[in-house]
């Protein structure tokens, strides 16, 4: 049986983390190949890295970091943050990384998720979307969820899995950060109305919000970032909890 | 032991190379026919759709030279799919080494089929130590039916073949490379082979 997927998010800047990252028994907590490896041997089924450098120069750094993890880790993971071109994506993939997520790149140039498709197969492009509710709709947001867009949430989510995206990475601005729980009713429109899986992302602060969005929504994976690297949650130990509650993982 | 990793220039091959460095073996990622023929063992990586692949193959002449291999040669997700008959995605038309068409994903479940599932039903060596229903890593949505050339399966939906085998040539839908302890097992018993 396929197994929900949980996700740990790492926030990458010049290829380091960012963020607070607190890990017990990590000399260097900022190194995300030491903390993709305790990841990847916690029992992470995948992992993200969000590039945020600002420079375009950084991207050397990026690449020698995608090399780093594809070494030293055995579970996949997925690279975002200023992917734009079919280069980008050439390289980063060759690099090691298992997907790509597009954000911004997309909203503004929709067309680029079809010739990325095209070129790498949809499964490896996810979409990553952040929306927050204004005046009670849905609205996708750019740049880290700083600026609103005029268009609808859910008919963005249609319209990235008409044009080839083979995976949705949904973050909820509203939630995000919070810690009370993801945004169940978002999720389970967003997961019912595309046939592409989707990544729940914003708001995970205790097991019950885990067990909550995989048994009230569609979403086949769960992301969070300071639960786990604050170590609130332990992968293992939500594992455990989540299959005594009748969601399948893997453990 | 000369291990080649065949670079038609798409998909993710350096994961392939890292995995082999931590089973302790050397893998050169190449297009040169030469050394693709004379290694012990040839590793057919592919992410991507398949007839951007084909296209890639055919341009430097692999579509010829990798059915023509004697060695063991294993052919990973897309490298798999590239070695049946033909794909349902594009319509293409490949390179025929085992006699199967590979089908897309066509129900209501969430497609790609993305995620850690668990392999059954073994009939091959490659699954020495495996125990049964061990979890790989997946990324897919077509996939290659079951056939007598079978010799793992997995369930999404249906069963479908998520290992086959022909003579010398070994497919396998999962990413050994990214599956963990299993994959790792399964990647050790080919280069055993």
């Amino acid at each position: 049986m396929l197994t929900k997927r949980i996700i740990p998010c790492l926030d990458i800047k010049d290829g380091r983390t960012v963020k607070g990252v607190n890990f017990v028994g990590l000399r260097d907590a900022g190194d995300p190949v030491l903390l993709a490896e305790k990841y990847s041997e916690g029992g992470a089924d995948e992992l993200v890295f969000l590039d945020i450098s600002a420079s375009a120069d950084k991207r050397k750094t990026l690449i020698d970091l995608v090399e780093n993890v594809a070494r030293k880790t055995n579970i996949p993971f997925t690279v975002g943050g200023g992917i734009r071109t079919v280069k980008d994506v050439y390289q980063v993939l060759r690099a090691g990384a298992d997907k790509i997520s597009i954000n911004s790149a997309a909203v503004k140039n929709p067309k680029i998720i079809n010739e990325l498709s095209n070129v790498f197969g949809n499964q490896c492009i996810t979409v990553a979307i952040d929306a927050k509710p204004i005046n009670g709709d849905w609205k996708v947001h750019l740049v880290g969820g700083r600026i609103a867009t005029a268009i609808d949430l859910f008919e963005w989510s249609k319209e990235v899995e008409d044009r080839g995206a083979g995976e949705i990475l949904f973050t909820s601005m509203k939630n995000d950060g919070t810690k009370n729980g993801f945004a169940i009713d978002a999720l389970k429109r967003v997961s019912e109305i595309v046939q592409i899986p989707v990544i729940a992302s914003g708001g995970a602060g205790s097991t019950e919000d885990f067990i909550d969005v995989f048994h009230k929504t569609e979403v086949s994976a769960a992301l969070a970032a300071s639960v786990f690297h604050y170590e609130e949650i332990k992968i293992l130990d939500l594992k455990n909890i989540l299959k005594n509650n009748k969601i399948e993982v893997r453990i | 032991m000369k291990i080649a990793i065949i670079d038609y220039g798409a998909g993710n091959i350096k994961s392939v190379q890292f995995a082999l460095e931590r089973l302790g073996y050397e893998g050169v990622c190449t297009s040169n026919p030469n050394e693709i023929r004379s290694a012990d063992k040839v590793i057919f990586p592919g992410v991507g759709a398949a007839n951007s692949a084909m296209n890639e193959l055919q341009k430097s002449g692999l579509n010829e030279l990798i059915p023509s291999l004697k060695q063991p040669v294993m052919g990973i997700c897309l490298g798999m799919q590239l070695m049946c008959t033909s794909s349902e995605e594009n319509d293409t038309a490949c390179l025929g080494i085992f006699p199967m068409k590979v089908q897309k994903f066509n129900h209501d479940l969430k497609i790609p089929h993305i995620g850690w599932n668990q392999i059954d039903d073994f009939g091959s060596s490659l699954f020495n130590q495996i125990l049964p229903s061990g979890y790989v890593y997946f990324v897919h949505s077509y996939y290659v039916p079951l056939s007598q050339f079978t010799t793992s399966t997995a369930t999404y939906s249906f069963k479908f073949s998520a290992t086959i085998q022909k003579n010398n040539f070994f497919g396998c839908q999962f990413h050994p490379e990214k599956s963990s302890d299993v994959g790792m097992q399964i990647l050790n018993n080919f280069l055993k082979l």
